[in-house]
């Protein structure tokens, strides 16, 4: 520096101090480039990765179990003393926000969940007589009915009204309507004590059945007559006397329907009645639902839709039962699943919309449950006593216990996902009015009642079924193509059929769906036996050209060099085809009496789909032979040229060489495209989509269709609601999809890569 | 040198001619493919003769029927009987085969459907009328019928041969109010109702802030007076333009001797198809792929044009490649210049040349979820609150489909990238370096110039499959009818949120779901013809690279 300085004349500094700076900014730019050129590649190989994780994150969520988090503990009205009032019922309504609570005193008193703050407290008119029974009717409808002392039953209704504030806060009130009048009305003319009561409430009709201390069994029907002129509803009465079952009545149900009345011991006898006419009720069957005599029935209720019974014992057995036609097209009474809890079983309360349950035992715990699923949730304990009373929300996200003390604990539920579980998906599931257990893929509902089926087995077993017959058609052609390009073709005509077949591979999936669905499956139905014609013959009729093309004299096979068998087979395999479409018909005639479809029908008894796999074998065969050719023939092509010329030299001819040499060196390569091919297969949406008819169903049936997991993905996404489990589980499919493809691709891609380094060392 | 079975059977050559008969299959099924889409695609265009016939089933009743022949099968009785139709004694029993037409009849609004099949051995009196016309219309498909007048205001004022001579002027005439029409209608209130969504959005907007300033509330209200005011202008001026385009009819027989009117507004195109010189024929053929081309789709897309599908698919695949390009090439030069070659490295590669392998509705799934839900629902809480609960960003649209594609095909350009990097020799890199370049020059001086073709067979081919691609893009943005294409004339001009149309998507959606499918054919047919022209020559193209590429890399190896 100092030099510098002294010599103000000497060119140096000044002509280096910009280079110096020069210089800088080259290194700088060289540093940016490089952190750039890192953070966009990481960054890119990141977004790469981030596909499965997000797939994952989506579909985790459906695994979880359930969580219930405490909101309050308090209690309400009158708890002390020898006169305290007993819940003979609790309820929530809708939001959550208030519940229901009847007492033994005839009260009904509603308050906030939050806090137990009284909102309304309503008194029923009981004349003196007193509580017996409470019987409450499918959950959605919400009217109770109380038995009385006297041989009389009072049914109420609890509603609320949902009003806005200016401030866009919401204000729910809760009142009491009385469906029948608020007079209590004679159930029994003999006026006996109602020991146990059932009513269910339609748009028709309230029907009631109530069981007197003196056994006997009745069934009301009050059929609704609205007069044009008065707002009052006009009750007809009907009134049958049922058989009294061989055991006691400690439960009674009859299920929304109104077709069927079940009564049930403590014992365990349950009772079946059809009271599907009224007039005439009749014992359907008595079974025993428990096996020891020490266990007892504790509950006894219908899982949502009131199919299903659940039936709870003393000893924490909780089992579903529902009836289940036998071979005889009986309806019977099965037992479908049961579920273990710690001790005996209090409460049994259903979600309103799912096939899930929640139960309370002695021990007071909570534990969900659910059904198809075969599934527990959560066991969580809530409280030292035993539980008496249980409610879930409508929306099943909350939970509201009052335990033996009268306590009451508040508690908000997290069960988004409880109808996946790994036997759910993959396993054999016995559906509600389903014969056995099966594996059934229905997503869409039409109805509250109905339940989702999401067993991936059928569109999993559609996926690989329609890459089979793709790989049936695919594999020969595309193998047998490129041993052929590759080790014998002449070098001109390769350099045309290679880039050709390699453009096959880029053509548009949808066009072939197109032409699939609306060209080749109609030519199919019609021409049959042309096309099993063609399997048969063309290849004879290969050999046999072959045969005498080879007996041929010289100059004549002279115009055609060898290696350019392929250009001289195309016209010859242009006739066969045509043949056999020809003699399709005459087939058809001769055999199958003019019309093969219906001789396939009514004969072999194989249903015949327009759009089967036949079709889809064939279009998506055509879409992967490219992909299957493309690979072996590098593979083929690139087995080292001395090791084919030694075997020649010494004295093994073409195909012996081929068999012996070439096709043993390039296996794994043959087997990386096979794997490649029937990856591409399984994804393959477009194809399937168009080309079937897409019912998901589990036979391996050539004339048959099929769903597959892409094609059912691209059906349903659209339609289906954002985190739903309909949504995850697509996603799940996804993943499957995913997961599955990469691992055979990688398999394949360590496969070619050994393969390189084996040939590079050759 | 003739052999025997045996001695030839031991030999192996039958198995040699068996692989070569596969690859002639394969060919076969190539080329068969191609042309037969380029055969149905192309003859959609050309004018049919139309045949009339008289059509007697089982000599009982007779009507009178025009049309086109589509398509004649061989059927056997068996079959016929089978499906309850009458067989009569023109057929002859002993025979099992008739032969069954399939006729384009057009006139749906009269018969119900544009298609119907009949039995040869019905037909008689079978001839080509020469002054049959034939009207395509935009409502109701194809008319088939005599010209018996025209009328203009509800009176005759040319008939029979003089009103085809009428015909066209008045014709060119309509077209030309359409024109003004269509212009007022598509682009001046379209801007005007535009202009009114963004300044409601723009009042939300202010109402959420809570900011009431009066001065910004009434130059709201004044602009949107003015906007009002302007649209009632343009809706007068549409009336009166309506009055004169419904001014002139055509009077038409159709085959049952019925006359009905057609107003000329609703008329595309009329010709006489018996009666055309060849050259007028390839006039109309013109014009009609022509159409197909530029216009709209017409008959919930089973008619008309293919233009914004078209367009939408461009669109899609140049906003894909302005972002699958950089990241692709970035990625690439990353890892083969910078990263360190090990085993991660290795397998970063191996699960990159996978993901080519991957089922594109996965794309399309994680698109949905994770750009279209989670991105663009976050986009829209943040930037367009004020146009919530409509989506703005939270909804399928182009620049996801953009996207989607981008990942999907971003391995493909990886992979070519990279395949060309290695083939540039050592010897160039470290004579740049040699010469005292820092990397960074290296890299941008002398080693991307020459992977460059490299890049564009990348990047032809991953166009190529985002242009093929359908199922990700039934997810994340296609629709089968979208109302205004994502690039227009309204400020910011291009609307990455919309929805738009693409090619393959049309083929599936008019091929599949369209009410008319029978009708709808050979426009899938020309749509799939274009299709495949566009992706073989990019395939081609890229071929064309590669192998350029290949020889200039000999050269500089020498």
């Amino acid at each position: 520096m100092e030099n510098s300085d002294n010599s103000v004349s000497s060119t140096p500094s000044s002509f280096r101090q910009p280079k110096q700076i020069h210089q800088r900014i080259r290194k700088l730019k060289d540093k940016a480039a490089r952190y750039a050129i890192a953070l966009g590649g990481i960054s890119v190989i990141i977004t790469i990765v981030l596909i499965f994780f997000y797939l994952l994150y989506v579909v985790m969520p459906m695994f979880s179990g359930a969580r219930i988090h405490p909101v309050a503990t308090y209690s309400t009205g009158d708890n002390a003393g020898k006169n305290r009032s007993h819940s003979l019922y609790i309820a929530m309504e809708e939001q959550a926000e208030i519940a229901l609570k009847v007492t033994d005193k005839g009260d009904i008193e509603f308050f906030k969940t939050t806090d137990g703050k009284l909102i309304n407290k309503e008194n029923l008119a009981l004349e003196g007589n007193t509580i017996t029974s409470i019987a409450a009717s499918e959950v959605n409808q919400s009217v109770l009915a109380l038995g009385l002392s006297n041989g009389h039953a009072l049914v109420i209704k609890h509603e609320y009204k949902v009003t806005y504030n200016d401030d866009d806060t919401r204000v729910i009130s809760p009142f009491i309507t009385y469906p029948m009048g608020e007079q209590s009305i004679e159930l029994d003319e003999q006026q006996k004590k109602i020991l146990k009561l059932a009513i269910q409430e339609g748009e028709d009709a309230i029907v009631m059945a109530a069981a007197t201390e003196d056994k006997r069994l009745t069934l009301i029907t009050f059929t609704k007559e609205s007069s044009m002129l008065a707002d009052k509803v006009n009750f007809e009465r009907e009134q049958t006397e049922l058989l009294y079952p061989e055991s006691n009545i400690d439960f009674l149900l009859i299920d929304k329907e109104k077709r069927v009345l079940y009564t049930a011991s403590k014992e365990g006898r349950v009772t079946v009645y059809d009271i599907s006419e009224p007039t005439e009720p009749e014992i359907i069957e008595s079974i025993l639902v428990t096996q020891s005599s020490e266990t007892t029935i504790t509950t006894f209720d219908f899982l949502a839709g009131d199919i299903s019974l659940l039936i709870g014992t003393s000893n924490g057995k909780i089992s579903q039962w529902f009836p289940v036609r036998d071979k005889s097209n009986k309806e019977q009474l099965a037992k479908v699943r049961s579920f273990q809890s710690e001790s005996g079983i209090t409460k049994v309360s259903p979600e309103y919309f799912r096939k899930g349950f929640f139960v309370a035992n002695t021990k007071g715990e909570i534990v969900i449950y659910h059904t198809t699923a075969n599934r527990t949730l959560l066991t969580s304990s809530v409280t030292d006593n035993k539980i008496n009373q249980l409610a879930v929300s409508p929306r099943g996200n909350a939970l509201l216990v009052q335990d033996d003390s009268g306590t009451f604990h508040f508690y908000s539920v997290e069960n988004e996902h409880p109808e996946i579980s790994w036997s759910a998906l993959w396993g054999k599931v016995w559906y509600e009015s389903y014969q056995e257990p099966d594996y059934v893929w229905q997503s869409s509902s039409a109805s509250n009642d109905f339940e989702p089926k999401f067993s991936l087995i059928p569109i999993t077993f559609g996926t690989i079924k329609a890459a089979f017959y793709a790989m049936l058609i695919a594999i020969p052609v595309s193998i047998m193509g490129a041993i052929f390009t590759a080790h014998f073709m002449a070098p001109r005509m390769r350099s045309v059929v290679k880039p050709s077949i390699e453009i096959m591979e880029a053509l548009p999936t949808v066009i072939l769906g197109f032409l699939a669905g609306l060209w080749l499956a109609p030519i199919l139905e019609n021409h049959l036996p042309g096309i099993f014609t063609f399997l048969l013959i063309a290849p004879l009729g290969i050999l046999i050209f072959a045969f005498m093309w080879q007996q041929l004299p010289h100059q004549i096979k002279m115009f055609i060099p060898d290696g350019w068998q392929a250009a001289l087979l195309i016209p010859v395999i242009i006739a066969l085809g045509f043949v056999s479409f020809s003699v399709s018909p005459l087939i058809e005639q001769f055999f199958f009496g003019g019309d093969v479809r219906s001789w396939l029908s009514n004969e072999m008894g194989i249903p015949f789909d327009q759009r089967n796999s036949l079709v889809v074998g064939l279009a998506m065969g055509f879409a992967v032979i490219p992909t299957i050719f493309s690979i072996t023939e590098d593979a083929i092509f690139s087995v080292p040229k001395h090791l084919v010329n030694g075997s020649l030299a010494l004295g093994a001819t073409q195909w012996q060489t081929l068999l012996k040499v070439v096709l043993l060196t390039a296996s794994p390569g043959i087997f990386s495209a096979v794997m490649i091919g029937f990856g591409r297969a399984v994804g393959e949406t477009m194809i399937v989509l168009m080309a079937t008819g897409n019912t998901p169903v589990m036979d391996f049936s050539i004339f048959q269709g099929m769903r597959t997991l892409a094609a059912n993905i691209a059906v349903e996404m659209p339609e289906s609601e954002v985190d739903s489990t309909h949504y995850r589980v697509l996603f799940l499919a996804a993943l499957v999809l995913f997961v599955f493809t990469f691992f055979f691709n990688t398999i394949a891609e360590i496969i070619r890569q050994r393969l390189r380094t084996k040939y590079s060392s050759l | 040198m003739r052999k025997t079975l045996k001695t030839w059977f031991d030999s192996g050559t039958p198995w040699i001619w068996l692989n070569a008969g596969a690859v002639s299959l394969s060919l076969i099924m190539v080329f068969g493919l191609l042309i037969m889409i380029a055969v149905r695609g192309m003859s959609h265009f050309w004018p049919a003769q139309v045949l009339e016939f008289d059509y007697t089933i089982a000599s009982k009743f007779s009507q009178r029927i025009a049309g086109e022949i589509n398509d004649t099968v061989e059927v056997s009785l068996e079959n016929l009987r089978n499906s309850g139709i009458e067989l009569g004694k023109e057929i002859q029993q002993n025979s099992q085969w008739v032969t069954r037409h399939l006729i384009k009849t057009g006139n749906r609004d009269v018969l119900g459907s544009d298609f119907r099949w009949v039995l040869a051995p019905y037909m008689s009196n079978e001839h080509f009328p020469q002054d049959i016309i034939v009207l395509e219309r935009s409502e109701w498909g194809n008319l088939y019928g005599y010209l018996k007048a025209i009328k203009q205001n509800g009176q005759i004022v040319s008939e029979n041969s003089s009103a085809w001579t009428d015909l066209s002027p008045r014709l060119d005439r309509v077209k030309n109010i359409q024109e003004q029409i269509r212009d007022i209608e598509k682009h001046k209130i379209g801007e005007i109702n535009y202009e009114l969504e963004q300044l409601r959005l723009k009042k939300r907007g202010l109402e959420l802030d809570k900011n009431n300033e009066p001065e910004i509330l009434s130059q709201i209200k004044s602009s949107e007076d003015t906007f009002k005011q302007q649209f009632g202008v343009l809706q007068s001026e549409l009336a009166k333009l309506y009055q004169g385009i419904n001014r002139d009819k055509l009077v038409v027989e159709i085959m049952d001797g019925k006359h009905i009117e057609i107003p000329f507004a609703k008329i595309v195109r009329a010709y006489k198809p018996n009666d055309m010189s060849f050259i007028q024929r390839i006039g109309v053929y013109l014009s009609r792929a022509w159409e197909f081309v530029s216009d709209d789709p017409r008959e919930a897309n089973t008619e008309g044009g293919i233009f914004p599908a078209i367009f939408g698919t461009v669109m899609m695949v140049i906003i894909m490649s302005i972002l699958v390009t950089p990241f692709g090439v970035v990625t690439a030069v990353y890892m083969h210049e910078y990263a360190k070659q090990g085993p991660v490295i290795r397998t970063i590669r191996i699960a990159v040349n996978n993901l080519a392998g991957v089922p594109s509705i996965v794309y399309g799934i994680f698109g949905l979820g994770f750009f279209v839900y989670f991105l663009g629902g976050n986009i829209d809480q943040l930037f367009f609150p004020e146009a919530l609960p409509a989506p703005t960003f939270g909804t399928p649209g182009i620049l996801w489909s953009s996207l989607t594609l981008a990942i999907l095909t971003v391995p493909v350009v990886i992979v070519a990238t990279e395949e060309g990097l290695s083939r540039i020799p050592r010897a160039i890199r470290e004579g740049s370096l040699a010469l005292g370049a820092t990397k960074a020059e290296t890299l941008w001086r002398t080693v991307l110039p020459m992977a460059t073709p490299a890049m564009m067979t990348g990047l032809i081919l991953a166009v190529a499959r985002a242009a093929g691609e359908v199922a990700p893009l039934m997810l994340v943005g296609v629709v089968k009818l979208a109302p205004s294409l994502p690039l227009d004339g309204n400020f910011p001009f291009l609307h990455l949120e919309r929805k738009f149309m693409h090619l393959g998507f049309h083929i599936y959606d008019v091929g599949f779901q369209s009410p008319n499918v029978e009708a709808a054919r050979p426009l899938v047919y020309a749509t799939a013809l274009l299709l495949v022209i566009i992706i073989v020559i990019l395939n081609l193209a890229a071929i064309w690279i590669r192998n350029n590429l290949r020889e200039k890399y000999k050269a500089v190896e020498n």
